[in-house]
């Protein structure tokens, strides 16, 4: 009796990329949903907050992100119904503690190669700090004042890494996380200009409604408009 | 009470309603040796009297580590208490790995309040047969809490208790003194519960450094045990250093104190 091992990610979502700034953390996700070179769905969420406290994004594959808040939704209403003091008074799941109990599934799942093909971003306000996690599929775990999955590692990092201060207002960083996403999705094949930006701070935890990046000027950028090299205004070189 | 057709199984009601079973293993814990637990707002002490079988032997140890941040004080069946101390630490540890944190002792104590109840549920079993005061810190509101299970299953908080023989004397003490404990430093907290426990010494006997122990948990405290040459210092400072009888407000109970402790 074979059991089946994960080989690879079939329905996919692309990077989240998020920030901590002055006040909270702010995580940032397209919501395409892509089936190999396939633009299989336009409207999906990838990030979802937990008990009203905390944000988990994901990359990579959908149905392991879906089957992940499952477990953690339950693990979520088990901490508030379940001990006898939960009764009297509120106890709930904080953002470290889910990024830990998601780093010791994520690890137990590769040690048995059979993984969560995801990485896991977890974002939440606790003790007067901000907090922002990534889980890879292995159970890599790093807490990071930046985070960005999948290509956002290689075409948002340096953005940010660039243009963060810790003392980033809120508008600040929205601008910064909605430029981080255009990039993406000029540069990602497999992204989209529809985005969800998620919030949370010390009173709040939301995800706004999907809306699209203006991306109108496009074509219009420099290296779109003059010839370079031997091709003609395509943006190559 | 005693004796009568209805006390055979745990899983037997007497015509009053009541488990006599269970009862009896309470009694167990009231023939163990006292232990007394009291807090302020950034500490949790346990106290106890040390029985030792005769000259020759040890003093028998009645305070457990469980964790950084939990410490446990037993009163009855040494064997029992043991067995649940090593339940409880292996749940700590998990809790440990898997979020990273150490585990609230509200969820503990209240996972332990529910392994007593299965045990007086059940035909194959018995209850536990030993009376447990936890104290601990919980990490996700930083205070400070004190526990007491019973052999029942039920699960009580408080600012002050004390169990085992000739604790009523001890509980009677932490009454009239228990609303100076919030603003009580550690030291003070220590010296209060030595002098508790001196009301709970039988006849001729003292509280000394041999038979005392005093365990400390507190919000940037992790679990201390302060014995022997540490613990005469506290002892220094005790006001009543001998139970006169006149105090005594229990009989003294002279039954197999060689099983419990």
């Amino acid at each position: 009796m074979a059991n089946k091992h994960t080989t690879r990610p079939i329905t996919t979502g692309t990077s989240v990329v998020g920030l901590v700034y002055d006040g909270g953390v702010l995580l940032a996700a397209d919501t395409l949903l892509s089936y190999g070179s396939m633009a299989k769905s336009f409207n999906t969420p990838r990030m979802v907050s937990i008990a009203d406290r905390v944000l988990l994004g994901a990359s990579g594959e959908y149905s392991d992100f879906q089957e992940i808040v499952s477990r953690v939704e339950a693990l979520a209403l088990a901490e508030t119904t379940q001990s006898m003091e939960s009764v009297y008074d509120e106890r709930t799941l904080s953002a470290k503690s889910l990024w830990n109990y998601l780093r010791a599934v994520m690890y137990q799942k590769r040690s048995k190669m059979n993984p969560f093909w995801n990485d896991l971003v977890v974002a939440g306000f606790e003790n007067d700090a901000p907090f922002l996690g990534v889980i890879d599929k292995l159970g890599t775990t790093l807490q990071e004042n930046l985070v960005a999955t999948g290509f956002g590692g290689y075409l948002a990092m340096p953005l940010l890494r660039e243009k963060w201060r810790p003392d980033l207002s809120e508008g600040e960083a929205r601008a910064l996380l909605e430029d981080c996403m255009k990039v993406l999705f000029y540069r990602d094949c497999r992204a989209s200009a529809r985005i969800q930006l998620a919030k949370v701070t010390k009173d709040t935890c939301i995800i706004s409604e999907p809306y699209e990046l203006d991306h109108s000027n496009g074509w219009n950028a420099p290296s779109m408009q003059r010839a370079v090299g031997d091709l003609d205004g395509d943006g190559g070189w | 009470m005693f004796r009568n057709q209805y006390d055979t199984d745990v899983t037997v009601w007497s015509p009053e309603g009541r488990l006599l079973q269970v009862e009896y293993a309470m009694e167990s814990v009231k023939q163990g040796s006292a232990c007394v637990g009291l807090r302020s707002n950034d500490y949790c002490v346990l106290g106890a009297l040390k029985r030792s079988v005769s000259e020759l032997s040890s003093h028998q140890k009645k305070l457990l580590e469980i964790d950084d941040h939990m410490a446990m004080g037993i009163a009855g069946l040494t064997a029992d208490a043991r067995s649940l101390a090593k339940y409880m630490r292996n749940e700590c540890l998990n809790h440990k790995y898997v979020y990273g944190d150490n585990i609230p002792p509200a969820v503990l104590m209240s996972d332990l309040a529910d392994k007593h109840q299965r045990t007086t549920q059940t035909y194959v079993r018995r209850p536990f047969g030993v009376g447990l005061l936890v104290a601990g810190v919980d990490p996700q509101r930083n205070s400070c809490h004190l526990y007491q299970t019973c052999p029942s299953g039920n699960l009580y908080e408080f600012y002050a208790s004390a169990i085992g023989a000739r604790s009523q004397s001890a509980r009677t003490y932490l009454e009239k003194h228990y609303e100076s404990f919030p603003a009580s430093s550690k030291d003070e907290l220590i010296v209060h519960a030595l002098q508790a426990l001196v009301g709970c010494v039988s006849g001729d006997d003292e509280l000394t450094k041999e038979n005392g122990s005093i365990a400390v948990v507190g919000k940037n405290q992790n679990y201390i045990l302060i014995e022997g040459e540490e613990l005469q210092p506290y002892l220094d400072k005790l006001e009543i250093k001998r139970n006169d009888d006149d105090d005594a407000e229990e009989e003294e109970s002279e039954v197999a104190e060689a099983m419990e402790t």
